[in-house]
């Protein structure tokens, strides 16, 4: 609109006034049109967690009912499902798994992403290649004989079969690790080699601090990969409900410990709430990640 | 891989042997080019240690138990081709062949083009774009088994809410997860929920299209379909395959959702141990390929036939991912 030329006459700058104001009323609508679908699908993406929410806080007789908000609240919902059910337990299982599993996974995963992305070796693209296939693989395919190995190791009925192999690293972290590494430029570790910096100090003192983000990101993932596993814990663990996690526990709650939807609600909403606090303190390292693992344009 | 090992035991081999003569006195032990290969293997070795383990012995394990009767106790039988055989004459299969298929088939377009929409959505959007992305986000963060509790509660028949609104305007709601029909469409709404993480990719892939490419369609007089069709899809369909790739692969091995909603709706929720038992409720609508190869493998305890199912999952599962691994650049960046 701007571009319009000086030499235009009455009528066609009229015209053009004319055409301004029906684009603005055309914008307002639009803008109204947007604003109220984005509306509407925020309310439907929240609807089901806000209604889990709302039951956490009822009375053991209104859960039964069709009704949606408390008409008395209940907050000593969430002191007792803690006891009248082994929820602590399950709690403190997942924590261990999520903690050490990532800890191990970034003890491992970022030297061979570190390989994969700034040390030129013959087979790196086959590694990587297989690294990739690893990442996309089902887990059920090998299944069957890593349940044997752990049977025969005596680990089966515990939590350290999905513990101890990320001593060699995580497929997905290592390649979303390897993503983040090749973004960085080689100069700066040329400097540090030039230095004689040895690989090892290359990778601490320089692509360390630089990869942080990619690195929490990393984190992020395993940690939540693992509090919300449900396939590993189920294979290796249903046997011995001492060493169930959260989700596991979850599955199985009403029948197992007779307790009422509201109590099984709050004991939901204690499996969500710390991811989703977790989410808005790494929100942006998180972001990143999903778009870095997604595909390179 | 194997590559990499030859290479250093080679090396090792040859630094034993000592350097030729003429050099002889001159080379420090170990060599370079040694040292520089060990250096490598201190940041890989973990990992090819890894693949080998948890990823290459039990694949061939796999494929091996697949000509075996195998069980807990007993070491491996041969019985050469007998559990292949059984593939062909197990109702069991078929019936969750088809389960599976119906939900690669529904779920993954559903959930990209779900996704698709919302970015386009979220992208047109100037004020408030960030808290509108945190909000249709936030499911996707849901652990599995907590998005699928909340499911079944809001789509209980009787007292559930949504149910309740629609009884309020006068249509009679199904019953969802309890209905043979309904069950498979209701786990459709549960994918379409969390669609959060693909919605995130989507995004990033449209502000990647150059605003040229739109301007120069707009001069054309092309209409809003128009460009979607001829500037939007072409530049994002690397995007649209990674997505449909990735999508397909997660669909092989759906099974946390379908074993948790199955359990919760048939009212016996019971896990661990005896989950199987309320697998594919209501009348084997859920009942997907993955939660045969459990109950095969670890309520019969057949492992042999349950390996014959991995080793035909991990078939299917290689032939998409190569589709993927055919773009590889598009799909890593540069490999430089």
């Amino acid at each position: 609109m701007t571009a319009v030329p000086v030499t235009m006459d009455r009528t066609t700058a009229a015209t053009v006034r004319r055409g301004d104001k029906r684009r603005q009323r055309n914008n307002v609508l639009i803008f109204i049109a947007e604003h109220s679908l984005a509306i509407a699908l925020s309310a439907m993406f929240l609807a089901p967690i806000v209604f889990l929410l709302l039951t956490s806080f009822m009375s053991n007789q209104q859960q039964l009912t069709s009704d949606m908000w408390p008409r008395t609240w209940h907050p000593e919902n969430y002191a007792n499902v803690f006891a009248r059910t082994p929820l602590a337990s399950y709690l403190l299982n997942t924590v261990i798994y999520a903690v050490s599993a990532t800890g191990l996974m970034l003890l491992a995963s970022v030297p061979a992403a570190y390989a994969l992305s700034k040390l030129r070796w013959r087979g790196r693209n086959a590694v990587f290649i297989a690294i990739i296939c690893v990442m996309m693989l089902p887990p059920q395919v090998v299944t069957v004989p890593l349940y044997l190995m752990w049977a025969s190791a005596g680990l089966t009925g515990s939590l350290w079969p999905l513990i101890l192999p990320m001593l060699a690293g995580d497929a997905f972290s290592i390649f979303l690790l390897r993503q983040f590494l090749v973004t960085i430029p080689d100069e700066y570790l040329d400097a540090a080699r030039v230095d004689g910096c040895g690989e090892w100090r290359t990778l601490l003192k320089v692509v360390l601090p630089i990869a942080k983000p990619g690195i929490a990101a990393a984190a992020i993932f395993q940690f939540f990969f693992c509090w919300n596993d449900y396939y590993g814990p189920l294979l290796y663990t249903s046997e011995n409900e001492k060493a169930w996690t959260l989700s596991l526990g979850l599955a199985s709650f009403r029948s197992l410990h007779h307790v009422d939807w509201n109590l099984a609600t709050a004991a939901t909403m204690l499996t969500l709430i710390p991811v989703v606090v977790l989410f808005f303190f790494a929100q942006k390292a998180f972001v990143q990640g999903v778009t870095l693992t997604g595909v390179k344009g | 891989m194997s590559a990499v090992l030859t290479d250093t035991v080679g090396g090792a081999g040859r630094a034993a042997v000592g350097p030729p003569a003429g050099v002889r006195g001159s080379a420090p032990w170990p060599s370079a080019k040694l040292r520089r290969r060990l250096t490598v293997l201190s940041f890989i070795g973990p990992a090819l240690a890894g693949l080998g383990i948890f990823f290459v012995y039990p694949l061939l394990a796999a494929i091996y138990f697949s000509f075996n009767r195998v069980d807990l106790i007993n070491p491996p039988e041969w019985v050469g081709l007998a559990n292949w055989k059984f593939l062909f004459h197990d109702l069991n299969l078929q019936h969750a062949v088809k389960n599976t298929l119906w939900f690669v088939a529904v779920m993954v377009p559903a959930r990209v083009f779900g996704a698709i929409v919302t970015a386009m959505l979220l992208n047109r959007i100037r004020q408030g774009r960030s808290v509108y992305r945190t909000l249709f986000y936030l499911p996707a963060l849901a652990p599995p088994v907590v998005a699928t509790l909340a499911f079944v509660s809001i789509l209980k028949p009787g007292t559930g809410p949504v149910n309740t609104l629609l009884a309020k305007v006068g249509i009679e709601g199904p019953l969802w997860f309890n209905s043979p029909e309904w069950a498979k469409p209701s786990l459709v709404l549960l994918a379409l929920w969390g669609i959060g993480d693909l919605m995130i990719i989507f995004v990033a892939a449209l502000l990647d299209v150059p605003t040229e490419l739109y301007e120069a369609a707009s001069l054309d007089g092309a209409g809003a379909w128009q460009k979607f069709r001829n500037v939007t899809l072409p530049s994002i369909s690397p995007v649209v395959l990674f997505a449909a790739v990735t999508g397909v692969i997660a669909t092989l091995q759906y099974f946390t959702q379908a074993a948790v909603a199955a359990s919760v709706a048939s009212g016996e929720a019971i896990t661990g141990g005896g989950i199987s038992g309320t697998f594919g409720y209501p009348e084997g609508s859920t009942f997907t390929y993955p939660l045969w190869l459990y109950t095969v493998g670890f309520r019969n305890g057949l492992l042999g036939y349950s390996s014959v199912l991995a080793v035909v999952l991990f078939i299917f599962a290689i032939s998409v991912t190569l589709v993927l691994l055919r773009r590889f650049n598009a799909f890593v960046g540069s490999t430089r």
